[in-house]
């Protein structure tokens, strides 16, 4: 049969209609839950020590998303955020700036006119975040807010209850129509909120229906709720974008938010990377961490390498 | 006759609350003073000690902020469960220093009823130290004692329970935290202590305890920059040299070793105050007149 034009990637018709993406979103195979579990645990036991310690913090420093999401956020608070972005370390210029700022879309032009200049990026949430629970028209309108105020990176929610309810094709629409909104200026990231996604065969359909609809990222969870980003799921998610782009050629990127807040777990999380999905995303454009009180204990342990003496809060800012 | 077999207690360090092994799975023997076997207990590394830093920095807050009168109940709570194993404290010293049973008890006495006495100064220090000022003005000026903040102590080596108390006591009574470095060839007491703050009310973190040798632990807590002071009671001369020019650095409060003939002698306030800082404040009111406020 010919066709009028070459399919986007290998996957395209599985996006034909509802039937056929559940048959193949349920016909991914299972996830071992013990045995992911166990390999993710197994890997964090791995000995990072001196110059490959050193390399994974500044590394890992460079993959932070510094996040401040709170109802509370002031345009004084953001742009103190963007200043530690730029420099984390005010007392040692060595110290690399961090990936992106990631903000509210009504702090977005703050953010830009603090970054500005630096090469750091501004990522902004959208789509009625953390919820997810408002009209599509509503959650475009977000998304182009964002993105008109200078927004680089859109982190945005999938629709969780239409997810769980099986109503694959409407989660998935709901992200061509926010990619689209995107334009080809910013990178979207599609976040899952893992912690209600119940199962990880779920976390593993997410992804797949995340990446066929054209995400640049996929991530974890908002960091709003109990459970966040784990060794174990950022694991499934990395099998996912390295199977994703063995079939397709299309790398997509990942990114664990929340509850990541020491060095020692960055680095396991670095590990997972490593192991799982290569070399290619050990860098900040396709590996982020969503995180904000990880940069200081990055910053510590940096600290701690360069000069033999462990340090102190007193020592990196408190926000 | 009985073949019950022996329960050997494994003695375990006392960090934030919990009483873990030591990160580094070492140990080494602890034997008495005719060198016969006792148990053994954790050869703790600076990991050790970095982590006990940050249990002392999370328990400051809490224990500083909390009243001078509450930490007195909970110290006087610590003497009364101190006095409930006296016998086992009274063994352990005893084996630890190698003295008879009758002088061994005195110590242990003498160390529970300093430690009564330290509970009975944590409200009134402040009387003492602080106060109101004259000042040329019409203002008030009020000095009031702080705590400094996380307090690494290195017990003494020789005197294994009383010395330790004496340079323990007077430190956590004035709202600071501390990490502990037990007596080296004894710290089997200092361990068992742990045990009795664990079940007193004191919050976890306030008082850490360590055992190891003692050069090696002190080294990276005298380098630690969110250490704020240090008693080198438990170090010898070259030892307490070297770590002063280390502690130099972020301008910690050094308590140099000094000779104690005698740790029964009344202490005095000394120990409490070298680890006290004098916040003075101007109350920006003047006079109040005769028909009450100014405003």
């Amino acid at each position: 049969m010919p066709t009028t034009a070459p399919p986007a990637h290998a996957l395209s018709d599985v996006t034909a209609s509802d039937g056929t993406l559940r048959r193949f979103l349920h016909g991914l195979p299972g996830v071992d839950a013990v045995g992911l579990e166990a390999r993710a645990a197994s890997l964090g036991t791995r000995s990072i020590k001196t110059t490959a310690k050193a390399y994974a913090i500044d590394l890992a420093i460079s993959m932070v998303d510094l996040t401040t999401l709170e109802g509370a956020d002031t345009p004084g608070k953001v742009r103190a955020l963007g200043a530690k972005a730029v420099r984390p370390d005010p007392t040692d210029r060595t110290a690399p700036a961090t990936a992106a700022v990631c903000v509210y879309p009504d702090m977005v032009a703050t953010a830009r006119e603090a970054v500005a200049g630096s090469g750091v990026k501004v990522a902004s949430v959208a789509t009625a975040f953390p919820a997810g629970r408002a009209p599509i028209a509503v959650k475009l309108a977000d998304v182009r807010e964002a993105v008109s105020a200078g927004a680089d990176e859109i982190d945005m929610v999938i629709d969780r209850g239409a997810f769980l309810a099986g109503n694959y094709l409407k989660v998935y629409e709901e992200i061509v129509a926010v990619k689209e909104a995107c334009g080809t200026s910013a990178r979207l990231k599609v976040i899952f909120e893992t912690g209600e996604l119940s199962t990880y065969d779920n976390i593993r359909r997410a992804s797949w229906l995340g990446m066929l609809a054209g995400a640049d990222f996929i991530k974890t969870s908002t960091g709003k709720v109990a459970v966040n980003a784990t060794p174990a799921n950022t694991l499934l998610m990395l099998e996912a974008v390295r199977d994703f782009r063995a079939q397709t050629g299309v790398q997509v990127g990942v990114k664990p938010a929340g509850g990541i807040r020491t060095s020692k777990d960055a680095i396991k999380f670095l590990v997972l990377v490593n192991e799982t999905a290569g070399e290619d995303w050990l860098d900040n454009h396709w590996f982020r961490f969503g995180a904000s009180s990880l940069l200081n204990d990055l910053l510590m342990q940096r600290q701690k390498l360069a000069t033999g003496r462990y340090s102190g809060p007193d020592y990196v800012t408190v926000d | 006759m009985s073949d019950r077999l022996n329960v050997l207690k494994t003695y375990k360090l006392y960090v934030g609350g919990k009483f873990p092994r030591s990160e580094s799975g070492r140990v080494y023997e602890v034997t008495d003073s005719k060198n016969r076997w006792l148990a053994n207990a954790p050869l703790s590394s600076r990991k050790d000690a970095r982590d006990a830093v940050v249990a002392a920095r999370k328990a400051f807050g809490g224990w500083s902020g909390a009243t001078a009168y509450n930490r007195g109940q909970i110290l006087y709570r610590v003497a009364e469960m101190l006095e409930g194993r006296r016998d086992q404290y009274v063994r352990e010293v005893a084996e630890a220093e190698g003295l008879s049973k009758s002088k061994a008890a005195e110590q242990v006495d003498a160390a529970i009823d300093r430690w009564v006495w330290y509970a009975g100064w944590t409200d009134k220090i402040a009387q003492v130290v602080g106060g109101g000022n004259p000042v040329a003005g019409p203002y008030f000026n009020l000095s009031s004692p702080e705590p400094t903040g996380v307090v690494a102590v290195l017990a003494p080596q020789e005197s294994s329970f009383l010395g330790l108390v004496s340079v323990v006591a007077p430190v956590i009574a004035t709202g600071n935290t501390a990490v502990v470095v037990a007596s080296e060839e004894s710290p089997l007491p200092a361990l068992s202590l742990g045990e009795v703050l664990a079940t007193s009310d004191l919050p976890g973190g306030v008082v850490n305890i360590l055992s190891g040798r003692t050069a090696e632990i002190a080294a990276p807590l005298a380098a630690h920059q969110d250490v704020n002071a240090i008693d080198l009671a438990g170090a010898d001369e070259a030892l307490a040299r070297e770590l002063e020019i280390a502690a130099a650095d972020n301008l910690k409060r050094v308590l140099r070793p000094q000779p104690v003939d005698d740790w029964s002698a009344t202490p005095g306030t000394d120990r409490m105050t070298a680890f006290l800082e004098t916040k003075t404040v101007w109350h920006p009111t003047g006079s109040l007149g005769a028909s009450g406020s100014a405003y």
